[in-house]
């Protein structure tokens, strides 16, 4: 039984006198203990919208939202308000793109830290410093007792995104879910930041489901990976099957389209044609078709389903997978 | 002779403070004695993180920025000392492509008051009916099609928008094109579509390229040579395929090593040099090299007090390392650790990670911290402290 389990997770926006909005529409996958779980897609293929549905944090108003996500047996899109609260920092905890912005700038670190101690571990006073004071050392911030009287605008881009994590994991949560934990920050701190989850991953068991944009962060961190294209998944492999067998024509061109530091110069990228927002509706077909170079008419003739085309486990909603040309039977 | 060139260029904010007089209390040193070449028809890449200075010197080429030092050859003319009058003509040769697509298009205009603007300015073209023309021709050569002349920058899409900043380039017909992140703020789908448009009109029009970006991988894509710059100056030049294939700065090797690629096989083989801590502030650089507080491979003698010169070690690869040679042979030690320890080991577990480390046959034997000084000056957020031309409360 998976810790976290996603079944057909979808979010619409609604607003009066508009259209509604399908950000995720129908997302399932799982999050097993100690695993890494990475969503991969471009802007708008609402891997954000997941996570913030999965912590409750989107607004109650002007959403629907449908599926089921069951957190160790609960379902979390169904539980009431108060017993989420319980349960964010301390069984579920999430790391944010921003560090600045999620930071109250008003309000030194260390209380922000030992609020979460205070509620979830009913630590108090020195006993609570103390401990804050070991978190932001466990997360490689030097000199912790003097960064926790300090505001969030004296730390570095870095130190402020290892300070949330330093929260994140206070209450040694199950499930972390980190979104584009190191978009903001510069590669050779990211290497850092990688290197840290990584390390907590292994130690603590916590299951982290990974959010991100850029493949080279989910080849080097992911046990399984899903990649989401308007608002569903397209594919879903563990890591080295999906790099090394990239299936669904958008993960694909993906792969492709990417300059790799280590691939022989001097070739010319193979771009994905056009942008997301040539789109379709998932329920006409598949929303990639206009951009992609296997389309068919078949590909317009409803949402394709998932299928397994090339090994167990690894899963490729197409009509017209990418399969290389020597194993089709002669 | 190259057709640009920089020479020992210093780009210096004053940083000021008080209500009535402007005292100045320091410096930010953005660029701090930077020279180059870029040949003609050739890309040079300009790597570095947030902070190093790189925009600034993108900038100053322009004299978007004042030049506080150093000169800027173009063609044979020194744009450092030339008058703002003759720099305005000077500028239709050396154009711009910005990082963001959106917030450098004025949403106001359509495209074809934004293309013809600096083509009225330029005094290119006769009349508006033959701009109109021109910007046709250069609209298809970016791949727009020709009805997006009578459309506003919202209705496009973020790769079309980078077009359009790319065709207000082309329209004046420049020698240069000095491209500040170009592709950073797109999707990498579309990333590819711009990344091949540049290096097809690099090849049809016979453009020249300085291109800063801070990722590695597109920099080397599109980049004949590389230049790594850290905090204001150059660490590292050299060919495109000889910097990937052998990087000789420890900066340039950290930065290489964090870069992420998309293959699982090469994650799992491959080793990273972690770094400690954080860039120091560019307000207040480290004495001698500007890199001895991060880096690994810091030696007692020179590096502290001596700022090492940009020297070729052959075949065009040049380095500012007092130990490269050393490096190499092997006869420095590593002094600062570059595994895991880098990130988690404080002060306070130093001594835990020595431990740990004991049986780890990866770092060598003088795991023992130096300590770190002024690493992390408190306030630094390099990224702001560039910017910081008004006083940053330093």
């Amino acid at each position: 039984m998976a810790l976290l389990s996603v079944e057909e997770l979808s979010v619409t926006f609604t607003a009066r006198g508009r259209k509604d909005a399908t950000a995720v529409d129908g997302v399932s996958f799982d999050v097993d203990q100690g695993q890494v779980v990475g969503l991969v897609g471009e802007s708008g293929c609402g891997k954000s919208v997941t996570s913030l549905a999965l912590m409750g944090l989107l607004p109650r108003k002007g959403v629907r939202i449908g599926g089921r996500a069951e957190f160790d047996g609960q379902n979390l899109l169904g539980i009431s308000e108060r017993k989420l609260r319980d349960m964010r920092g301390s069984q579920l905890a999430m790391i944010f793109q921003d560090p600045l912005s999620s930071l109250n700038p008003v309000v030194p670190i260390g209380i922000q830290v030992t609020e979460i101690l205070q509620r979830h571990r009913g630590l108090k006073g020195e006993k609570a410093r103390k401990e804050a004071a070991s978190l932001l050392d466990r997360v490689g911030i030097p000199d912790p007792d003097r960064r926790l009287k300090e505001y969030p605008h004296q730390l570095s881009g870095g130190m402020r995104q290892r300070a949330l994590i330093a929260m994140a994991v206070a209450c040694a949560p199950r499930l972390l879910i980190a979104d584009e934990p190191t978009t903001a920050l510069d590669v050779t701190i990211q290497a850092q930041i990688l290197e840290l989850l990584k390390e907590l991953v292994d130690q603590e068991g916590t299951a982290l489901l990974m959010i991100t944009h850029d493949l080279g962060v989910v080849a080097g961190l992911c046990d399984e990976v899903n990649v989401l294209y308007a608002g569903r998944a397209v594919e879903s492999a563990g890591r080295r099957e999906l790099f090394a067998h990239p299936t669904h024509p958008y993960a694909h061109g993906l792969l492709g389209s990417i300059p790799r530091l280590d691939a022989p110069r001097g070739e010319p990228l193979n771009p994905i044609r056009g942008s997301i927002n040539d789109k379709i509706a998932w329920a006409d077909g598949c929303a990639f078709a206009p951009r992609c170079d296997h389309y068919t008419m078949e590909c317009l003739t409803g949402t394709p389903e998932l299928t397994e085309p090339r090994a167990a486990g690894h899963q490729v909603r197409c009509v017209n997978p990418v399969l290389p040309k020597a194993e089709v039977p002669a | 002779m190259s057709l640009l060139e920089l020479d020992g260029v210093k780009v210096h904010f004053p940083v000021k403070k008080g209500l009535f007089f402007d005292r100045t209390v320091g410096h930010v040193y953005a660029v701090d004695g930077v020279s180059l070449s870029v040949e003609a028809g050739q890309t040079y890449g300009l790597v570095g993180e947030s902070g190093c200075g790189k925009t600034t010197l993108g900038r100053a080429v322009l004299r978007l920025n004042d030049i506080t030092d150093g000169a800027v050859v173009f063609d044979g003319t020194d744009l450092a000392k030339l008058p703002s009058e003759e720099m305005r003509s000077f500028r239709r040769r050396l154009q711009m492509v910005f990082q963001d697509p959106l917030g450098s298009l004025n949403p106001r205009q359509n495209i074809e008051s934004i293309l013809s603007e600096g083509m009225a300015a330029h005094n290119i073209g006769k009349d508006q009916a033959e701009r109109r023309e021109k910007i046709k021709e250069i609209l298809a050569k970016v791949g727009l099609p020709s009805n997006a002349m009578s459309r506003y920058p919202h209705e496009f899409s973020g790769g079309q928008r980078q077009r359009i900043g790319i065709a207000r380039a082309l329209v004046l017909e420049p020698d240069v094109i000095i491209c500040d992140e170009p592709v950073s703020a797109l999707d990498v789908s579309v990333q590819a579509q711009v990344i091949n448009l540049l290096e097809e009109l690099q090849e049809s029009l016979g453009l020249t390229y300085l291109v800063i970006a801070h990722d590695l991988a597109v920099v080397r894509h599109i980049s004949d040579v590389i230049g790594v710059m850290y905090l204001g100056g150059l660490v590292e030049e050299a060919p495109s395929d000889a910097l990937y294939a052998g990087p000789r700065h420890p900066y340039t090797k950290a930065l290489m090593s964090a870069v992420p690629v998309p293959d699982p096989e090469v994650e799992d083989r491959r080793e990273r040099i972690l770094l400690h801590g954080d860039l120091p502030s560019p307000a207040n650089p480290p004495a001698g090299c500007r890199f001895h507080t991060r880096c690994p491979w810091v030696q007692e003698t020179k590096c502290a007090t001596e700022r090492p010169p940009l020297l070729d070690t052959g075949d065009g690869h040049k380095v500012a390392c007092h130990f490269t040679a050393e490096i190499e042979a092997g006869t420095v030690k590593q002094t600062l650790a570059t595994g895991i320890e880098a990130v988690v080991a404080t002060e306070a577990v130093a001594a835990e990670a020595v431990e740990v480390s004991e049986g780890d046959a990866e770092v060598p034997d003088a795991p023992a911290k130096t300590e770190e000084p002024a690493t992390v000056p408190a306030q630094a957020d390099a990224g702001e402290a560039e910017r910081a031309e008004e006083s940053p409360k330093a």
